[in-house]
């Protein structure tokens, strides 16, 4: 057990309970607000515009605004809609999206209407689990809603939504183990306990990155908004979705964006925990009350920055890129910093400490430790090892097939080619791309021509000789080619 | 509050009475002017094309994604019980943990070397 007490609410009264919960929506529904202005303002920023600057001070009301004409809207049900369903998904959403701030520690004890009481509305041992199986819930309302439209983009929009949010919800799941291993604990307030000397995102930096990009792909944002791509699937689950239960989906989306950073701060960058330095000014004053609430706030508002930054620099991933990368980097680096973090802690710590700093040094138990350990982990590499027998097996295929279709393409090119009035120079000029460097604005600005494409005769080129001109601006042709 | 559960309830109790009553009040403020394609399926201006039998179809891979998180999810859920309790469970834990683990990995590495894992 854990050295660090789990936060006591015995002087909670239903009152002080329902108070609580009323300020956590409260607040949420204003978080929520504030990120959407939040998020529009700097992405402007990031893309050189001004963003939202016109309702209320700074366009701060301009989502308020933005929600009210959501409210006023009409509630349309599509013909082809499963009913019930459809209007349960968003309910759904919206509910498990609200839930998981009930657990979230926003200060250490402080005194409110003359009761002592944490800043928290409840917790209980197993709190990050309770979060982990209400975010998973939440899939339900965006897999139910995509299917429940009858329309085909809320479908794949739902399906491939899904399989993101489960594929790194594992690595998420993984990155956690780490943080419960060292501190002992799932409870939220024993976590952040256990933090006091130092942050998990220090010591257990490699849960911390596999975390946060993680969560990321939890939250269908930018660069893996894949379920959303507006260029394939138009909206995505919410496509067929109208007016509030819109409006529920898209509160949803910002409250686990939200969720997902609370859980950050409170897991990986100490909760409710003054910075390095600020914590010792004045004998931990700032550590103490209310200062909480400022702490936590701040380190969360600096993930939601986190969140747009990463908004406004990537691209978008291809759907097998993202797949790939989740079920192939992300679940075995998961799996590799839970056994690094275990046999680290299974050293340094428990009642026979091995590696003990100024204990006894080497006992059997270690030897046995030491043993079983390698003798698992060799036998793992062994079999990872065996991975680049299909590795390369690949790039050849790879290759054949796009010399396949280059070949294709070239035989299509100079069909056309041959068409036209040059028909001498196409084979001198391809066998030549392969030695010249590749100039990418040779034979047409911006963009080179693509293969088979005839550029329009320029006014100048009239003055250079043919001879000379032409076998200059086939290679090129052929060099943009070699590159695709 | 002895029970730390109740706070939940109140929570529930309180997130579900916003979000249906947030729907309701859409549904009763918002006008309604029925409009024959407004309730069509949204496809980009086109005549939507009558559904799929069974509300449409997908690619069969996502099953293959379901199936095999569910193996992972119970993995990982059978790790936090271990790691909350790591201390306790001292040489013996750690070992069979990592024993565990490469019984799951060598299935992870099976369906990954057949293409289980590829998306094309």
């Amino acid at each position: 057990m854990s050295a660090v007490p789990i936060a006591d609410f015995s002087n909670d009264t239903i009152w002080i309970t329902i108070v609580k919960a009323v300020v956590i929506l409260v607040f949420l529904l204003l978080s929520v607000l504030f990120a959407i202005w939040f998020e529009r303002r700097l992405v402007a920023r990031f893309q050189q515009r001004s963003g939202p600057n016109w309702n209320g001070p700074f366009g701060l009301l301009q989502s308020l605004a933005d929600a009210m004409k959501l409210l006023l809207k009409e509630d349309i049900t599509v013909k082809a809609a499963d009913k019930v369903i459809y209007l349960i998904a968003p309910i759904i959403s919206v509910f498990c999206a609200f839930m998981v701030f009930a657990v979230i520690p926003f200060g250490p004890e402080v005194s409110i209407f003359g009761v002592v009481t944490p800043l928290q509305m409840t917790d209980f041992p197993v709190a990050v689990l309770y979060i982990l199986g209400i975010t998973a819930l939440g899939v339900y309302g965006i897999v139910l809603g995509g299917w429940a439209s009858g329309s085909t983009y809320p479908l794949l929009g739902a399906v491939r939504s899904t399989a993101q949010i489960i594929s790194y919800e594992l690595a998420m799941s993984l990155a956690l183990v780490s943080v419960f291993l060292w501190s002992g604990s799932m409870s939220t307030s024993q976590i952040v306990g256990s933090q006091e000397n130092t942050w998990w995102a220090f010591t257990l930096l490699p849960a911390f990155v596999l975390y946060v990009i993680s969560m990321v792909g939890e939250t269908n944002r930018l660069p893996f908004d894949l379920p959303e791509a507006e260029g394939e699937l138009v909206g995505g689950f919410h496509t067929e979705y109208s007016s509030m239960k819109f409006a529920w989906f898209f509160l949803a989306e910002y409250i686990n964006m939200l969720n997902v950073s609370a859980v950050a701060t409170t897991l990986f960058l100490g909760g409710y925990r003054a910075p390095f330095g600020i914590g010792l000014i004045n004998d931990g004053m700032f550590d103490t009350g209310w200062w909480g609430v400022v702490w936590f706030l701040a380190k969360l508002w600096l993930i939601m920055a986190f969140f747009v930054w990463v908004r406004g620099t990537l691209l978008r991933f291809r759907y097998d890129q993202f797949m790939n990368f989740g079920w192939k980097v992300l679940i075995p680096a998961g799996l590799v910093t839970v056994v690094f973090y275990a046999v680290l802690k299974g050293l340094s710590t428990g009642p026979d400490p091995v590696l003990s700093f100024g204990g006894e040094f080497l006992t059997l138990e270690w030897r046995q430790l030491l043993l079983g350990v390698v003798g698992g982990l060799v036998v793992i590499a062994v079999l990872m090892l065996l991975f680049p027998g299909e590795d390369e097996e690949k790039p050849a295929k790879a290759g054949a097939s796009a010399r396949g279709g280059a070949a294709k393409v070239g035989a299509g090119r100079s069909a056309t080619t041959s068409g036209t009035k040059r028909p001498g120079t196409d084979k001198p000029g391809r066998k030549r791309a392969t030695e010249e460097p590749f100039d990418a604005f040779a034979g047409g600005f911006p963009v080179p021509p693509l293969p088979g494409q005839e550029l329009p005769p320029s006014p100048r080129r009239a003055r250079v000789t043919t001879p000379a001109a032409a076998p200059a601006a086939s290679p090129a042709a052929g060099a943009g080619e070699d590159e695709k | 509050m002895t029970n730390p559960f109740i706070p939940i309830l109140v929570m529930a109790a309180l997130a579900l009475l916003m979000a249906i009553g947030g729907v309701a009040a859409s549904a009763v403020i918002g006008p309604k002017r029925y409009n024959k394609v407004k309730v069509d399926a949204y496809e980009c201006g086109i005549q939507p094309s009558p559904h799929a039998m069974g509300m449409g179809r997908f690619p069969i891979k996502y099953y293959l994604v379901a199936m095999t998180f569910i193996i992972f999810d119970i993995e990982v859920v059978f790790m936090y019980p271990w790691a909350v309790a790591f201390t306790e469970l001292a040489m013996f834990g750690l070992i069979a943990m990592l024993g565990f683990l490469f019984l799951i990995t060598v299935p992870f590495i099976y369906e990954w070397r057949r293409g289980g894992l590829d998306w094309d």
